[in-house]
């Protein structure tokens, strides 16, 4: 990128749209115009009834062809609106796109201060003066471009991870897919049927596993674990670590007679520890891979020695037995990364009052779940008996177990199971007990009324306390029906907890390493959850599946269908373009110092050579490295300190005897639209304001404010996203560190801290933004001007204090 | 140690079993008791009521009384105390919590008392099972003389000793404070599915019947489960367990009567004291039958 424009010789058209009388009713236009021709750098101004419309750039685009205009600044709507089409007039006329201002005079001026024509012609000129001096400083500037290949990681090979894997595969992309269980297929595998449709779960999942080895483009490595990703979008390297099998899988032909002469049994996972397997075996009889493993935990030999047992190695006819098998580590590099590590249950263990694990005829869902399939096949794994009751939400809207959220998918498997059983045999008796019952998907609500008529009871009431009868062993509670408010005392011969979904334990270390966030449930957190569902705020990281919350199968289906599309939409580009909104080090003043290196929450700050460098590729540009700089070496593209600095000095130029301005800082993504949208339903506000745009409001350092005040300033305002909806969420707690600081100097100076705010906004609080404005500036008007004495002693503080206390603040971190 | 002691309305009346039996028990211990003086009414049950601070200037008035001994030395646990009575313990530490955390309710509490001088917020409130816990059950070992062999108990909790979870003193969901401390006073635990079912509690005034009803279910499982009697730390659920026994037995004449041990009786009872100090006499259903057949009276 070049370098930053030094601010002289420029020659600057300024165009001021009447819109169509929208901004000429309240704005004298002509006036505004008029002013603009002095400004410094300016060749030219002039009005036009509509600049947005093919006539208004058509001017544009001569005027620069004629009067070798290199700046231009266009007075009119908010830059929300035309900035694109601005821009695109610029480029087709041989100018570079970001050498365009926008003075935002309709929004944030004519429609707010409709009834005060004076002031909003004044404020137009500041804004105009303001965005002529930040053209000034604007420098060409290109979008980034990071090259991007077609290679993913996908973590994790539940149906999320191999829909993915197998949408990506086909599509041409190198799909790598690590699952750290011998086999893929995730809880979906251990299901009996699917509601509502009730389809045979591994009968529609099995083909879809075979078809992940089979496929030339998915590399699996079962078995494994993701050691380290490191790098960003186009450049994670990736280390992953798979354990040995101990059994040769080429030679291994599943004869099985290593099975037979084991003699370690175990608790078998699959069948969720309703019975047992040996030390080897095959997961499942549809597992993919579907080959012998060893147990490393289980293993006599592996656990006590090479002289212990190996009654296995005997048995083996074809020799297939490898105890001599070490783990491997393999290295790659990939484009992008799907995280679908899936969902675990809800420990039910640590809901005491319901005994499971206490009591045995409590077992949960999942443990339902495999009976039903057992039974199914003539091989029932344990006892039902004639009556089954189904308790639901055991660790969900449950805030003593932590979990306040609803799992979403209990009350529809409670529906299906219930119903299977008692279609199975009519004799039985099937209650279920609910919270609520939550049917809200495709055919949920006719596929509960089928249970109903199946003769399924359900009963709006959960037990608290469970207990079991010393003598039979039955279970018996007493619960409230709430809707016929009556206590039913009751006696169970089976038990099924419909546990909740939490968090995998697998997610843990793969967030970690992605600097992925969690959202307050524990699962993680998505970058918007309207239009980003998928994505993460780690650029090239995606979420498919029950990792990111609790789902069902379709729903699961479906947002691993659209990770693989967020994935390719990046990979199918050769390079992957960015806007140029990125901060640039001055090499000259870097001293190498290191303070904002961990200041960058996106890591995108490293020292090399001694000298700060910013990797292009991580960068977000939110521009809260600038505030940790001491030199100001730190600086950020497209609102750079120059800028800034000039556009806040001429805010304040104009000011006379006994008036006011308030400088508005309002971050890109909400505080400013939000500001327009106060324009747009006509309210008003203060008309002392003057609106700045910036990225985010970290990207106003401590230094700028001082210098506002200094040079005339009366109240400042720091308008940021809500933190949970921001782009940036770490910037709230960097704006708190920098206002604060700032007000202890104001303290000092004898000026009220009060003068300074800031808040968090969603687009829709008008009626909040207004408030603040004019709270903020009936403070400033009660409190009286600052005393220019007052303002030199903060001109005066600002270096040594500003530095002094940043660099304290160094020592501690 | 040397702790200040809030005795509690029930325990100079219906629970002076209690009282008697826990002094000397602790003092076999090494606690030694001592009476807060001028103590008044805990307040009974703690107000959930935000806006409803009057109800705490009682407790918080015990807690003054506490900060006193304190500073002038008729104690060594500085700004501890100890309760018997659950509901007592419950009340009062709830108050207590309530001060220490939100400054302005204590600024209001101490100028409701403003003719004394005021409450810090320092008082820490134990119930005395706690302190024994802390100490060790071997400790409690150590000291028995007579270990309550053969004797079947089903600890009860109640509801004031557990909930809500940060003032009980156990896990409210599986005590087992109880069944440690009897096993080390030698004595066979049976687990009363029952153990933290209601008692009652105040309907006791107003609905005997109810109560007997809640009674003759907690009663009956324990027997179920093979207890011979059962425990309590609660003057209100002895008095519910206990008295109304007779209701019970007019209700269900098949129901075989039970005694009902506060925890202290047992520890008296283990560590050799007296019938002076186990006063067995104060209980509705004589346990002393109980204990002669097993050959520990
Ligand atoms: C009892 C019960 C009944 C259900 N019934 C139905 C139903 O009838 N219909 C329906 O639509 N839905 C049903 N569901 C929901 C269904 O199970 C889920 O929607 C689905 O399985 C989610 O798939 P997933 O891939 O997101 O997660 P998972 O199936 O959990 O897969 C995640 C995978 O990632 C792996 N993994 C975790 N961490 C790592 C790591 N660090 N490295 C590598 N791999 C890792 C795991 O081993 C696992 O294989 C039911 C759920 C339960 C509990
Ligand atoms: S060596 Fe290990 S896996 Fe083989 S039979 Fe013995 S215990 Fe089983
Ligand atoms: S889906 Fe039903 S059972 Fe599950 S948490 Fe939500 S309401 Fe409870
Ligand atoms: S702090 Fe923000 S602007 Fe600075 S390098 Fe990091 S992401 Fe870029």
């Amino acid at each position: 990128m070049s370098e930053v424009s030094d601010g002289e010789n420029e020659r600057i058209g300024v165009y001021v749209c009447h819109c169509g009388g929208n901004i000429s009713e309240v704005v004298d236009v002509e006036a505004v115009a008029d002013f603009a021709r002095d400004l410094p750098g300016v060749v030219l101004s002039r009005t036009n009834e509509h600049m947005c419309s093919e006539l208004g750039q058509k001017q544009v685009a001569e005027d620069i062809a004629e009067h070798k205009l290199d700046r231009v600044v266009i007075a009119a709507c908010s830059p929300q609106f035309h900035e694109k089409t601005f821009r695109t007039t610029l480029s087709k006329s041989g100018l570079n796109p970001f050498l365009l201002e926008m003075a935002n005079i309709r929004e944030q001026d004519s429609w707010v201060h409709h009834d005060e024509p004076e002031k909003a012609t004044q404020k137009a000129k500041d804004l105009v003066a303001a965005a002529v001096a930040k053209a000034r400083f604007d420098t060409p500037l290109d979008r980034r471009s990071i090259p991007i290949g077609k290679r993913v990681l996908v973590i994790g090979g539940g149906i999320a991870g191999i829909q993915a894997s197998l949408n990506l595969g086909d599509a041409g992309f190198k799909v790598y897919l690590v699952e750290k269980e011998p086999s893929i297929g995730g809880k979906m595998a251990q299901l009996s049927r699917t509601f509502p449709t009730e389809d045979c779960s591994a009968c529609i999942l099995s083909p879809k596993m075979a078809d992940v080895p089979a496929n030339p483009n998915i590399t699996l490595f079962t078995n494994s674990k993701v050691e380290s990703v490191d790098g960003y979008l186009g450049n994670f390297s990736v280390k992953v670590k798979q354990k040995p099998t101990f059994v040769d899988p080429v030679k291994c032909l599943c004869c099985g007679a290593c099975e037979e002469v084991c003699p370690v049994t175990a608790p078998d996972e699959f069948e969720a520890g309703l019975a047992q397997r040996k030390a080897i075996y095959v997961p499942y009889d549809f597992a993919v891979p579907h080959k012998y493993l060893i147990d490393e935990e289980r293993c006599l030999r592996l656990k006590r020695g090479k002289d212990v047992c190996g009654l296995c190695i005997k048995a083996c006819p074809h020799d297939a037995i490898d105890f001599n098998q070490k783990p491997r580590t393999q290295d790659f590099t990939v484009d992008t990364v799907i995280v679908a590590t899936g969902y675990d249950t809800f420990d039910a263990t640590k809901k005491k009052t319901y005994g499971y694990g206490r009591f045995e005829n409590v077992v949960t869902a999942l443990q339902m779940e495999r009976m039903i399939v057992n039974s199914v096949q003539g091989k029932p794994l344990r006892k039902m008996g004639k009556r089954i009751a189904f308790v639901q939400c055991v660790g969900s809207r449950d805030e003593q177990v932590g979990n306040e959220y609803c799992s979403r998918i209990c009350c529809m498997y409670a529906t299906k199971m219930s119903q299977l059983l008692k279609r199975s045999d009519p004799s039985r008796d099937v209650y279920v007990f609910y919270t609520d019952l939550r049917a809200f998907g495709k055919g949920f609500e006719e596929y509960y009324k089928r249970a109903q008529d199946s003769g399924v009871k359900f009963v709006r009431g959960r037990p608290a306390e469970l207990f079991e009868d010393p003598e039979t062993k039955k279970i018996l509670f007493k619960v409230e029906d709430t809707l016929s408010r009556q206590v039913i005392e009751t006696e169970f011969d089976l038990v099924v907890l419909s546990t909740g979904l939490v968090p995998n334990p697998g997610t843990k270390p793969v967030a970690e390493m992605l600097k992925l966030a969690k959202s307050p449930d524990g699962f993680l957190q998505e970058a918007h959850p309207k239009f980003k569902p998928e994505d993460t705020l780690t650029e090239g990281v995606f979420l498919a599946g029950t990792v990111q919350g609790p789902k069902d199968i379709p729903d699961t289906v479906g947002q691993a269908n659209a990770a693989a599309l967020r994935a390719v939409r990046l990979m199918n580009q050769e390079s992957y373009s960015m806007e140029p909104l990125m901060a640039f080090v001055d090499a000259d003043s870097c001293d190498g110092c290191g303070l904002c290196v961990p200041a960058c929450p996106s890591g995108a700050i490293t020292l090399e050579a001694k000298k700060a460098r910013i990797n292009e590729a991580l960068c977000k540009g939110c521009g809260s490295c600038t505030a940790w700089c001491p030199r100001d070496a730190l600086d950020l593209h497209c609102y750079s300190n120059l800028q800034l600095a000039a556009q806040i000095e001429v805010a304040l130029a104009t000011k006379k005897k006994n008036q006011q301005r308030i400088l508005v800082f309002a971050d890109d993504m909400t505080a400013y639209r939000l500001a327009d949208n106060v324009g747009t339903a006509r309210m008003s506000y203060s008309a002392d304001t003057r609106i700045i745009k910036i990225p985010s409001g970290s990207r106003v350092t401590p230094k700028l404010m001082l210098e506002a005040f200094s040079k005339g300033a009366d109240g400042i305002f720091i308008g940021e996203s809500e933190k949970k909806s921001s782009s940036y969420p770490h910037s709230l707690a960097e704006i708190e560190r920098n206002v604060a600081r700032v007000k202890e100097i104001l303290t000092e100076a004898g000026i009220e801290p009060e003068r300074i705010r800031f808040s968090q906004f969603v687009t829709v609080m008008l009626a909040g933004f207004v408030k603040q404005m004019n709270s903020l500036a009936d403070f400033c008007a009660w409190s009286g001007s600052i005393p220019a004495s007052k303002r030199k002693v903060v001109l005066k503080d600002l270096g040594e204090k500003l530095f002094a206390r940043s660099g304290k603040e160094s020592a501690q971190i | 140690m040397k702790i200040p002691y809030y005795p509690g309305c029930s325990l100079k009346t219906t629970g002076k079993n209690l009282e008697v039996s826990a002094i000397a028990a602790a003092k076999t211990l090494g606690i030694e008791m001592v009476e807060i003086p001028k103590w008044n009414c805990c307040g009974t049950v703690f107000s959930l009521t935000e806006d409803d601070l009057m109800h705490h200037v009682a407790p918080v008035r015990n807690l003054l009384r506490v900060q006193e001994m304190s500073g002038n030395g008729s104690v060594d646990t500085p700004n501890k105390m100890v309760t018997l009575c659950s509901m007592c313990f419950n009340t009062m530490k709830s108050a207590a919590g309530r001060v220490s955390r939100n400054a302005e309710d204590l600024v209001k509490i101490n100028s409701f008392m403003n003719l004394e001088e005021d409450y810090k917020g320092k008082v820490q409130v134990l119930h005395l099972l706690e302190i024994i816990r802390d100490m060790g059950f071997d400790k409690v070992k150590e000291k028995v003389s007579r270990p309550l062999n053969g004797l079947s108990v089903a600890p009860y909790y109640g509801c004031m000793l557990l909930r809500p979870a940060d003032i009980g003193i156990d896990d409210p969901e599986d005590p087992t404070i109880g069944k440690d401390l009897f096993e080390a006073l030698g004595a066979d635990v049976v687990d009363n599915p029952y153990k933290k079912v209601c008692c009652g509690a105040f309907h006791t005034v107003n609905d005997k019947s109810l109560v007997a009803d809640l009674g003759y279910e907690i009663l009956t499982r324990a027997q179920k489960a093979g207890g011979e009697a059962i425990t309590t730390s609660c003057p209100l659920c002895a008095f519910n367990l206990d008295n109304r026994q007779k209701e019970i037995s007019a209700a269900h004449p098949e129901f075989k009567q039970m005694p009902v041990f506060y925890f202290s009786q047992l520890m008296a009872l283990a560590f050799g004291l007296g019938e002076e100090e186990c006063m067995f006499e104060g209980n509705y259903v004589d346990p002393r039958p109980l204990l002669k057949s097993k050959n520990l009276l």
